[in-house]
């Protein structure tokens, strides 16, 4: 009868402690004017913080930031699929810049009353009010506005520039398995890679696909017949050699008309695929590929 | 058997090798983007500037070529597997040779500076050996046999440890490597030539062999194997010769198209369904089929949702899924 008795008292205990815990609303997130203490996992927000002036206040970054050189030498906090939470905790944050598709951590920081940001990324109209909303929320917004300015201001000169040209058909591969032509993903009709293309005076071959990305196989490219490659390489300075190895590979397709006039740049920066502050530079980097000059 | 039992048999084989036959004729014509065969075929337009025939010689040919290479072998390799670990659930993958594979693929994609010659083909075909020679070395039992106890738990256990260390591989990664790697996962056809499908010939073509000679002790090895050598079979050498066989000839169809799955457990059961259980039918009976089968899933593949293109992985676990359930409710 005891026993009976205690396990009910524990059992009733038990229950009582889980409801405790799993009700009640999490305190509300207080937003600073200006925090002092930003944690940012997204490489391209982290740009734009530091553009902006926010840098000092930047106190940990994702493992893949390398970029402004301040940065790279910030401690690191994981990514999009490893975040330390505890890691984030202890550097005592006021502001956590997140992806959007971070739900779990979205929900954990706000109940620890931790302020944060979801970044979504997709068009370059997106990337211009991300980069509006950051420099409100770090109370920065003038040197966000005139940052978005001059960045819109580079990309119209190479709008410009490009004008009159013909504007060849190109395929933008941004991944690939090396070593072979498999596995190939190219840049959609959506997305700000396309953007720049079209900024940079390119006609995207896959403009009509209304994806960000797709995976093109042969048959594809054969069909689509690009003018001009485009493969971006997310590492830094690849040596001639390989360079020259990655694109000797493309001679079995040989009917492509890329393929057969030699355009094909392989560009090994991992610049051009942030879609941050320095995608002027990135289109300027495509206008001069797509049309053999500055 | 009766003459005309045994001939009825080798009729069925015969249509399944017709059709693979015709599958891999008729998959090139197919595909998500109109051609003209007439130019493709034509010998006036000079190859380098022929879209068309390069559309049908060197994107559509040569996958609809390794689809049946790659169906067929996974096929046969479940066949022998299945009679080596005496169970019909037993797979290709079973025995964690694909689960090497795909970690040696991980890490050719994910340290892609440090690239050995073969790519990435190359690295998974040595994962899948190494894999291979692990299960080997503790299933091994004193009397030069294989304990297929001991070979089911080894290989399971290296499936679940691979399997981790791919995931771990996966998570240090960058997001790009992931992406790329879980793609391979799902298996991928898109040879663009033949350079894949000759380099896994010769592995392929010495398995096939070994197969054929055990074709009949593999029947007397489905008695027990007791029963097999009190009937003259030399029961551990047939357990090696099939284990590294089948092994090897999946390690080769892992590493040039990726763990494609359920050919290797379909297949067998539905031709076992037709032929019976005799492993001098099946066996045939099942390149072929797995041929012609996976040559129509990539078809199914690549066409359903052009341009956008599945991974064959996809359409044969949908098939392979409804099947295995219609399976468990027949056999209840």
């Amino acid at each position: 009868m005891t026993r009976r008795r205690w396990t009910a008292i524990l059992a009733a205990a038990l229950v009582a402690g889980l409801l405790a815990g799993t009700r009640g609303e999490p305190a509300r997130a207080a937003v600073q004017a200006s925090p002092s203490r930003i944690v940012s996992l997204v490489p391209a927000v982290t740009e734009m913080l530091f553009a902006m002036g926010a840098g000092p206040a930047v106190v940990a970054v994702s493992s893949f930031d390398r970029f402004p050189p301040e940065a790279a030498r910030l401690p690191k906090v994981g990514a999009l699929l490893d975040p330390d939470f505890e890691r984030v905790l202890s550097l005592r944050p006021d502001l956590v810049v997140i992806y959007g598709s971070q739900t779990d951590l979205a929900t954990r920081l706000t109940r620890a009353s931790i302020p944060h940001f979801s970044y979504r990324d997709s068009t370059l109209g997106d990337l211009f009010a991300t980069m509006r909303q950051v420099g409100v929320r770090v109370g920065r917004a003038v040197n966000a506005e005139r940052l978005a300015a001059s960045i819109e201001r580079d990309l119209e000169a190479v709008r410009t520039r490009v004008s009159g040209r013909a504007r060849p058909r190109t395929a933008l591969i941004f991944d690939r398995e090396p070593g072979s032509l498999r596995g190939m993903y190219a840049s959609g009709g959506r997305g700000f890679l396309h953007d720049l293309l079209s900024i940079a005076g390119g006609e995207n071959v896959f403009g009509d696909v209304a994806r960000d990305g797709l995976q093109v196989t042969s048959e594809l490219l054969l069909a689509r017949r690009p003018e001009i490659i485009i493969e971006l390489v997310p590492s830094e300075g690849w040596p001639e050699a390989r360079i020259a190895r990655e694109r000797a590979l493309w001679t079995t397709l040989s009917s492509i008309p890329a393929v057969r006039s030699g355009r094909i740049h392989i560009l090994a920066d991992s610049s051009l695929s942030i879609p941050g502050p320095r995608v002027a530079r990135a289109a300027a980097v495509f206008a001069a590929a797509l049309h053999g000059e500055r | 058997m009766t003459g005309r039992a045994m001939s009825r048999r080798w009729l069925i084989v015969g249509a399944c090798g017709a059709a693979a036959g015709v599958s891999v004729l008729v998959a090139p014509f197919i595909g998500s983007t109109p051609i003209s065969f007439s130019r493709a075929l034509s010998t006036t337009v000079p190859f380098a500037d022929n879209v068309d025939a390069q559309i049908f010689f060197l994107a559509r040919l040569p996958r609809a070529v390794a689809a049946a290479l790659v169906g067929g072998t996974l096929a046969a390799a479940g066949v022998v597997f299945q009679g080596l670990l005496q169970n019909p659930l037993a797979t290709p993958y079973t025995l964690g040779v694909s689960a090497g594979a795909s970690l040696g693929a991980m890490l050719a994609i994910s340290f892609s500076s440090a690239l050995p010659l073969g790519g990435v083909a190359g690295a998974s075909l040595v994962g899948a050996m190494v894999a291979v020679a692990i299960v080997y070395a503790l299933a091994r039992a004193h009397q030069g046999g294989l304990s297929t106890t001991v070979l089911l738990l080894a290989g399971v256990t290296l499936n679940s440890f691979f399997s981790a260390l791919i995931l771990f591989v996966q998570f240090i990664g960058d997001a790009n490597d992931t992406q790329r790697a879980l793609r391979w996962l799902m298996g991928d056809l898109d040879v663009t030539g033949y350079g894949a499908v000759v380099s896994a010939l010769p592995l392929v073509a010495g398995a096939f062999v070994a197969f054929a000679w055990i074709a009949r002790p593999l029947n007397l090895l489905s008695l027990g194997s007791d029963a097999a050598s009190a009937r003259g079979v030399d029961v551990a050498r047939t357990q090696r010769v099939a284990f590294f066989s089948a092994s090897v000839a999946t390690g080769a169809a892992v590493a040039v198209g990726g763990p494609i799955g359920f050919i290797g457990i379909i297949v067998p059961h539905l031709v076992r369904l037709v032929v019976g259980a005799d492993h001098r039918f099946v066996l045939p009976g099942s390149v072929f089929f797995g041929s012609a089968f996976l040559v129509a899933c990539d078809v199914a593949a690549r066409t359903v949702l052009a341009p956008i293109e599945l991974p064959v992985g996809i359409i044969t676990a949908l098939i392979g899924g409804p099947f295995f359930l219609w399976m468990l409710v027949r056999h209840r």
